[in-house]
């Protein structure tokens, strides 16, 4: 892997104006990383919103189906059940009985499922290396990371020399 | 950057930065642990032992330990259960409402509620076990193919309701605190010099980096998981209550139950809160990020949750004789003049009357006041459950067969063990966790901390 240059700040708004500047000298930003979510920042690096909320819908729909088929078969279908003389010959007719664990299904998959899928995006499982450049960007650092790969046309002291002009507290490359 | 009204008071005081935020919330995790800390965990491990040894016991010579009889046949067990489960929803309430709402001083208080919550719900999960009886037999209420039978779980019941609802809640409660936790343990990751530490809070942070589209995951994450988990905490308590509310027993079969159960369930847990938090902040100097305000707030939810459950304590007394139905009407007389009198007017004082007293500004925002009303509330929460379930049961249609709960020393054991077994739990996690959700209050202080706003 090639090697990248991180510009480091103590402050998130010199960080994100920071980036704006780097941006506009047409230098390409690879990743920022900081610690806690700062919000003005996805539309300054052009960062496209997550679907993870519509897995969670399509997780959703798929334990609401399951959870509807399911109760029919147990309920109805394989060995109905006369409880309290409720009615027990359709789905329809049952059905408000069956509300609750249809909502709980529902939203134990939605969860679990998006849960599931950001650890996998995130890659972030038991065991993994940390993979942020300076252990500060967890406490109170915030650090631009630019590709030397992705910028092939500017030479090293020139991308040195704009990171210089954000006055980071630190450039270094790693 | 956002900014606040400056009426609006700081949430974090003093003169805080980024670095100070992540110090303040790490000294106890790297620090030593003081003498309180090791008297209270001692205590509570040895309440913990005694409660485990007598579940240990039931497990073994039965529910015959307890002191069930013929007409109250289910009695602390249930109480105990739908307790803990009440004082669990505060946790999802604070971290999932109060996210959906913006508010801001959730932050402070999410971390440690939540915690509160997953230990509660395990402490809850354990009663319907263990009073099954043969708890071996505990897979039984899940929907598997049946080989050992030919029927499946009724669908149909409540109870098995309640099974969905307790596991969805708990676990859906424990990923959403551990998706939180993940941040915090790689800041406390990065700051380990011990190696032992190092690895194990590498384990635990499992490789956060805190790259920008991480964070944008990590938002919308939360956001969804607090869209799922809002109907989850309403839904859950209603289920509870739908144990006693789809029965036939007076006293019991009402359709106030769901909401009047998630009423009582939030005052309850916030009581909960605070009197875990008044602690807290105490014990690990946290008294700029859980300041008087928060209390105050905890203090303005419990008033009026507790308004609604008196409100509901009055309607339920009023249909009993509007309904003319004789039963019904007895079995809330007996419950309020009968031989559990002190029970039902403990459960009226503790959860009607002394929280009122919160609607002055002195009492709800002195911690010592708040800290004494929140043990009346978890105290006649505990009441109301038993009046609910014990008075309901014990004058039943034949009044030869009436009779009294009796508890034995394993009830009171395993009771008290399970607030041991809680306590114990939090210790551990008020040592070894994050207690703040650090990187939450950081994005808070320059819109929120005393001294950002005071520059503008």
């Amino acid at each position: 892997m090639s090697k990248a240059i991180y510009a480091l700040y103590d402050d998130d708004e010199i960080m994100v104006d920071g980036a704006k500047s780097i941006l506009s000298k047409n230098l390409r930003i690879k990743d920022v990383y900081s610690p806690f979510p700062i919000h003005s920042l996805e539309n300054v690096l052009g960062i496209k919103w997550t679907r993870l909320a519509i897995t969670a819908f399509l997780y959703g729909l798929t334990a609401l189906t399951l959870a509807l088929i399911g109760m029919w078969f147990f309920m109805i279908e394989d060995w109905p059940m006369n409880i309290g003389g409720k009615p027990n010959d359709t789905l329809y007719q049952n059905l408000p009985a069956f509300i609750p664990i249809t909502f709980e299904f529902t939203v134990l998959c939605a969860a679990h499922g998006m849960a599931i899928t950001y650890m996998i995006r995130n890659r972030t499982f038991p065991g993994m290396a940390a993979r942020n450049p300076h252990p500060r960007t967890t406490d109170d650092h915030f650090a631009i990371e630019i590709s030397k790969d992705e910028n092939s046309g500017v030479s090293e002291d020139e991308i040195r020399t704009i990171l210089k002009e954000t006055n980071p507290v630190e450039i270094f490359e790693k | 950057m956002q900014r606040e009204a400056a009426i609006r008071e700081p949430l974090i005081l003093g003169n805080k930065t980024y670095h100070q935020i992540t110090e303040d919330v790490c000294a106890p995790v790297e620090g030593k642990a003081n003498k309180y800390w090791y008297i209270v965990f001692s205590i509570s491990v040895m309440v913990a032992l005694w409660g485990l040894g007598c579940i240990l016991y039931t497990i073994g010579r039965g529910i015959g330990t307890w002191g069930l009889n013929t007409t109250v046949d289910w009695a602390w067990d249930i109480t105990n259960f739908v307790w803990w489960v009440g004082i669990g929803h505060a946790g999802t309430l604070i971290s999932a409402v109060l996210l959906l709402f913006r508010q801001k001083w959730r932050m402070a208080i999410n971390r440690s509620a939540e915690a509160m919550t997953i230990f509660a719900v395990m402490m809850a999960a354990l009663f319907p076990g263990i009073h099954m009886g043969r708890i071996w037999m505990a897979y039984w209420v899940f929907p598997l193919p049946n080989t050992f039978g030919s029927l499946w779980v009724n669908f149909n019941s409540p109870l098995l309701w309640d099974v969905f609802a307790i596991s969805t809640y708990f676990s859906v409660s424990l990923v959403f605190w551990y998706i939180g936790l993940i941040p915090d343990f790689a800041t406390i990751r990065d700051r380990a010099v011990k190696p032992v530490s190092k690895m194990a809070y590498s384990v635990l942070s499992f490789g956060w980096t805190g790259n920008a589209k991480a964070w944008i995951r990590f938002e919308e994450v939360s956001l969804v998981l607090a869209g799922l988990a809002t109907p989850l905490v309403f839904s859950v308590h209603s289920i509870v209550s739908m144990d006693f509310a789809t029965s036939v027993i007076p006293g019991w079969h009402t359709t106030i139950f769901p909401p009047y159960f998630v009423a009582g369930a939030i005052f309850s847990g916030f009581a909960m809160v605070q009197t875990l938090l008044l602690m807290v902040r105490k014990v690990l100097h946290l008294e700029s990020y859980i300041t008087i305000k928060h209390s105050e707030y905890m203090n303005i939810v419990i008033v009026i949750t507790g308004s609604m459950v008196g409100v509901a304590y009055l309607s339920e007394l009023f249909i009993s004789w509007y309904s003319g139905v004789e039963y019904e009407a007895y079995a809330f007389l007996n419950r309020a003049t009968g031989p559990y009198w002190w029970a039902y007017w403990s459960m009226m004082t503790c959860n009607v009357i002394t929280p009122q007293l919160f609607w002055f500004k002195k009492v709800r925002t002195s911690l010592i006041v708040s800290f004494i009303l929140s043990i009346f509330v978890n105290i006649g929460m505990w009441f109301e459950r038993f009046v609910i379930i014990v008075t309901s049961l014990h004058r039943d249609y034949i009044p030869s067969s009436w009779s009294m709960f009796h508890p034995t020393f394993v009830d009171i054991g395993i009771f008290l063990g399970t607030i041991g077994i809680f306590f114990t739990l939090f210790l551990l996690f008020s040592r070894f966790f994050p207690v703040l959700a650090l990187n939450e209050l950081k994005s808070i202080l320059k819109s929120s901390g005393d001294n950002y706003k005071n520059q503008h």
